[in-house]
């Protein structure tokens, strides 16, 4: 096995947990205030991560520029987070910690994260809630006006803070105004509606970007000192996901391809409330905040060919499948848990609703406990938000819900720098794999991509450019650019050429259809062998026969879909070869032959505490398995139960 | 009996604006046949331009992301009305069951000067950054917070500038108002800072400058209230009222703070 590890260097600094991150930027080397304007760097995304970094690091001096496939930074898709953002303030005088929270990561991460870059985490969490609160971003507040907190996604802490439920919304609208303060100051240069298609590299070393305009189709290349990737996740590989339409996996592709490895693509979170689908042309699905399953009762009926309506059906013929299976838990039981159940029950055919694809979230005992106006007043909007996406009022008849792909803590990989396997190229946020290991836990997301882009990378990545002083970057005249501004164009023409006979929608669909299938809530050998020869076949059509109209010069979606769809087709592949080799059951990666005997997650610590990262070897042969070793000094392995 | 899932399906017609870059545009007809109520008018859409494709026509262009009423991104002009009939509702939330087979819908784009068209129902909305950029921040570089805690907000307050924040940047009100004035945008912009004890060191810098942009590019309010009946998010007019009042002080303040007043 030691073979694998050799050339992963996690660079994690020496000493007691608690020191590594305060001994680290002591260690660092640092650039000063004069030479920071010399370097130059690029940010890909203006998402949270990659607007907080931007913004940070054109207050620190540096040059920045900074791309968007948006009109505006403020569309990202992290405005719709709706919960929350934890961190370990202790405001309510509850038992939170740094190390309570550190504790809580790795253990929800099913121990498949990285100590030292958790326990970093936790450490700035506090941090970013200062700094959010200083921006403006309307937290809610006591009647004393001091910060409110609620517990979220099981924590047994107050420590969630939030914004209604528009969370995402309004910290991103801090960074974005941060972003947009330094954009005016001359700090920051942006470039709205440009979408990355190709990370330049010159001699092992990142040295700049391609983009196209989306408006005009002009191909240009951009070159600085470092990159960083801000891009998002890759939930939209399964087509149908709670993810913004426009969610892609582009950059982080192109960049695996250029020698980022890629770790852990199977690891991917289904969050257990979400609306399912209505019709064939469902083209997103929308998430139910989890708090309802504080009030209601998860249930299906126990006849098959069940036609009465919910209220129709007697007690006594309806299975309360997660308070019959996990009495101490309940409905409250972890994501991946109620996922996994959801699909079992609605698998056996019995699902709720004319697809028979749901399961019944019931809050008529609420209703009668509480009466509908504590309801109304807890629920009210997500309540109003259901009514109006499927005319069903959930007061009078229960709610319908099914798992839905949600988040992805696979990502590229990335050292304690945040630096990936290429020198000069960084990734922050949901497009790395840092800090969540196998299953993310709620309102963690925006935690990790603020603490990448305020706390994190403006100070590493000082690290790597201090050896740059003296240096330019490498300029766009270099053959380098050319010849990948060479390569985008002839794949633009390319989609444009073959003139087949299906969308590039058809194929998007197809291609979710058997993630959803092989590499959904649960995966076997068998099904993944499946998934990688179908993936194959259908990638080969979809090469031959797709149907790209209209023109390159000009705003052209289908055209940018094609590209966004053929590298899902990549992703897609070493995501089931991932959750091939992994042999075991882990967060959200659960395999059918590792399972305890009451249906539970089974680890295998022994042989898979590592991460696996994937090398692009070309474009006609399998990528290379590499394995980072993972070490748990301070936080003891346990196996989950929640029964 | 409850109501589930319905096959009620039903054939539309569209009259759709379609505009190439650089020409001048005008209406389409299609008919959108076997369109079922619970989809939403975006799939829709999606469903026309499938066959579209399948026809060898480039599809109507429009926008969406996040498909879920709080990206901003969606625009369209249905029936005359900036996001379509439903009250409190973005585009992409508008779901079929608000319309009846045989309907005619006409959807166009955004109409305002400053909103140029890009392509079909696509508009350039790039304006309302400008505006931003302007001044709709509250200097606090990273690393220089204290305590959260130590700056009190009373609820209200908090409450109050949550109101406005919650303005998603549609453009609607812009698209909706007889006179294409910005002001609900950018008096939701204002005020959330405005409202807020951090916001105070910049407030009155914050406000000429946003408002000044503003008229750079977008028409005069006359107080029609379109704005807020189209506002997918329900922006209250107050808002207007509290950023004309601060506009009116800051530009005694600012004068003064510079020594001219
Ligand atoms: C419905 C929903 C609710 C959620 N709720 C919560 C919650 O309550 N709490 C929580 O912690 N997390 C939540 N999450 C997760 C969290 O929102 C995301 O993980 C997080 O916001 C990701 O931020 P990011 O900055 O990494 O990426 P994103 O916000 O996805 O930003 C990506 C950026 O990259 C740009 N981009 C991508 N590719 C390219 C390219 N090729 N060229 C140019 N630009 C490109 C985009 O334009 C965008 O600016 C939720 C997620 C969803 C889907
Ligand atoms: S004020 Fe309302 S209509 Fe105007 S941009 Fe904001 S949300 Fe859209
Ligand atoms: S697509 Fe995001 S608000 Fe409509």
């Amino acid at each position: 096995m030691s073979g694998y590890s050799d050339v992963l260097d996690s660079k994690v600094p020496d000493g007691p947990i608690a020191d590594k991150w305060t001994n680290h930027k002591f260690d660092m080397k640092l650039v000063n205030p004069a030479n920071k304007r010399k370097f130059e760097v690029i940010v890909v995304g203006t998402g949270l991560a990659g607007a907080s970094a931007a913004a940070t690091m054109g207050e620190l001096g540096y040059k920045v520029k900074a791309f968007t496939f948006h009109d505006s930074p403020r569309r990202a898709h992290s405005i719709a987070a709706q919960g929350g953002i934890n961190a370990a303030k202790n405001y309510q005088n509850d038992g939170d910690s740094v190390h309570r929270l550190f504790y809580d990561t790795v253990k929800g991460g099913d121990y498949r994260s990285r100590e030292a870059n958790v326990h970093r985490l936790a450490e700035v969490s506090v941090n970013i809630i200062d700094q959010a609160a200083a921006q403006g971003v309307p937290f809610a507040r006591e009647y004393g006006g001091l910060l409110a907190n609620r517990s979220f996604g099981g924590a047994q802490v107050s420590r969630t803070f939030y914004a209604r439920g528009q969370t995402g919304q309004q910290l991103l609208l801090g960074a974005y105004s941060a972003l947009m303060r330094q954009v005016n100051e001359g700090g920051v240069e942006l470039f709205n509606r440009q979408e990355m298609l190709e990370l330049v590299t010159k001699d092992g070393e990142a040295c700049g970007i391609v983009c196209r305009d989306l408006i005009t189709g002009e191909i240009s290349t951009h070159s600085a000192h470092a990159v960083v990737l801000a891009t998002g996740g890759y939930g939209n590989v399964y087509y149908l996901s709670t993810n913004a339409m426009m969610c892609n996996t582009t950059a982080t592709w192109r960049a695996h391809r250029k020698g980022a490895f890629f770790a852990n693509p199977c690891y991917t979170q289904i969050h257990p409330t979400c609306i399912p689908s209505s019709d064939p042309f469902q083209s997103k699905l929308t998430l139910m905040s989890e708090s309802l399953r504080n009030d209601g009762r998860i249930w299906v009926p126990n006849n098959f060919d069940e036609t009465r309506a919910a209220a129709d059906i007697p007690e006594d013929e309806r299975d309360y499948y997660l308070e019959r299976k996990y009495p101490a838990f309940g409905n409250l039981v972890p994501r991946d848990v109620a996922s996994r159940n959801a699909k079992t029950v609605v698998d056996a055919g019995k699902g709720v609703g004319s697809l028979k694809n749901g399961v019944y979230l019931d809050f008529a005992a609420a209703i009668a406990r509480d009466g509908e106006d504590t309801i109304r007043a807890k629920y009210g909007n997500l309540f109003d938000m259901y009514q109006r996406i499927t005319g069903e009022n959930p007061y009078k008849q229960p709610m319908r819900i099914y798992p839905a792909t949600h988040y992805t803590m696979g990502g590229l990989w990335v050292d304690y720098h945040l630096s990936t396997t290429i020198p000069g190229c960084y990734a922050i946020g949901e497009a790395n794999f840092s800090d969540h290991g196998a299953n993310r836990l709620g309102a963690s997301a925006l935690m990790q991509g603020l603490a990448d882009g305020y706390f994190v990378l403006p100070y590493t990545i000082g690290n790597y450019l201090a050896e740059k002083l003296g240096s330019a970057p490498v300029p766009t005249s270099d053959p380098v650019f050319a010849e990948a501004q060479a390569d985008v164009t002839d794949r633009t023409n390319r989609w444009l050429s073959i003139n087949g006979t299906k969308s590039v929608d058809h194929y998007h669909r197809e291609l979710g259809k058997l993630v959803w299938d092989y590499i959904g809530m649960e995966r076997d050998k068998n099904g993944l062998e499946k998934a990688i020869s179908e993936i194959s076949s259908l990638e080969e059509e979809f090469h031959k026969n797709v149907r790209v109209l209209g023109s390159a010069d000009t705003l052209n979606q289908s055209l940018e879909k094609a590209g966004r769809v053929a590298d899902f087709f990549g992703l897609a592949k070493v995501k089931a070869r991932d959750a091939l080799v992994r042999e075991e059951s882990a967060g959200g990666h659960f395999r059918s032959e590792h399972q305890t005997e009451e249906g539970e997650a089974k680890r295998d610590d022994e042989n898979f505490k590592h991460v696996t990262a994937w090398e692009w070897t070309g474009e006609d042969s399998a990528q290379n398995e590499h394995r980072e070793e993972l070490t748990f000094d301070t936080v003891p392995l346990t196996q989950r139960s929640y029964k | 009996m409850e109501k589930t899932h319905s096959e009620k399906t039903m054939t539309l017609t569209l009259k759709v604006w379609r505009q190439e870059p650089g020409q001048t545009g005008g209406f389409q007809t299609y008919e959108a046949p076997g369109i079922s109520e619970d989809m939403s008018f975006l799939e829709m859409l999606d469903v026309v331009n499938e066959r579209l494709i399948e026809d060898g026509t480039p599809p109507i262009v429009f926008e969406s992301d996040c498909r879920e009423g709080i990206c901003g991104t969606c625009n369209l002009m249905i029936d005359g009305r900036a996001h379509g009939p439903e009250k409190a509702t973005a585009t992409c939330q508008l779901h079929m069951r608000s319309y009846n087979d045989g309907d005619h819908i006409t959807i166009e784009p955004w109409r305002a000067a400053s909103f140029p068209i890009i392509r079909d129902l696509a508009v350039d909305r790039s304006p309302l950054d400008a505006i931003q950029e302007a001044g709709g921040y509250i200097t606090a570089p990273t690393g220089s917070a204290s305590d959260a805690n130590l700056t009190p907000v009373p609820k209200p307050a908090a409450d109050a500038a949550m109101d406005a924040a919650a303005c998603i940047g549609c453009g609607a009100c812009v698209a909706a108002c007889p006179n294409s004035a910005a002001q609900l945008f950018t008096a939701a912009k204002v005020m959330h800072m405005n409202l807020l004890p951090q916001g105070q060191a910049e407030r009155w810098q914050r406000t000429e400058n946003m408002v000044e942009t503003m008229e750079e590019y977008f028409g005069s309010c006359t107080n029609h209230g379109e704005c807020h009946e189209a506002c997918p998010k329900e922006i209250s007019l107050d808002f207007i009222a509290m950023m004309n009042k601060d506009y009116v002080k800051s530009k005694i303040k600012n004068r003064k703070l510079s020594g001219q007043g």
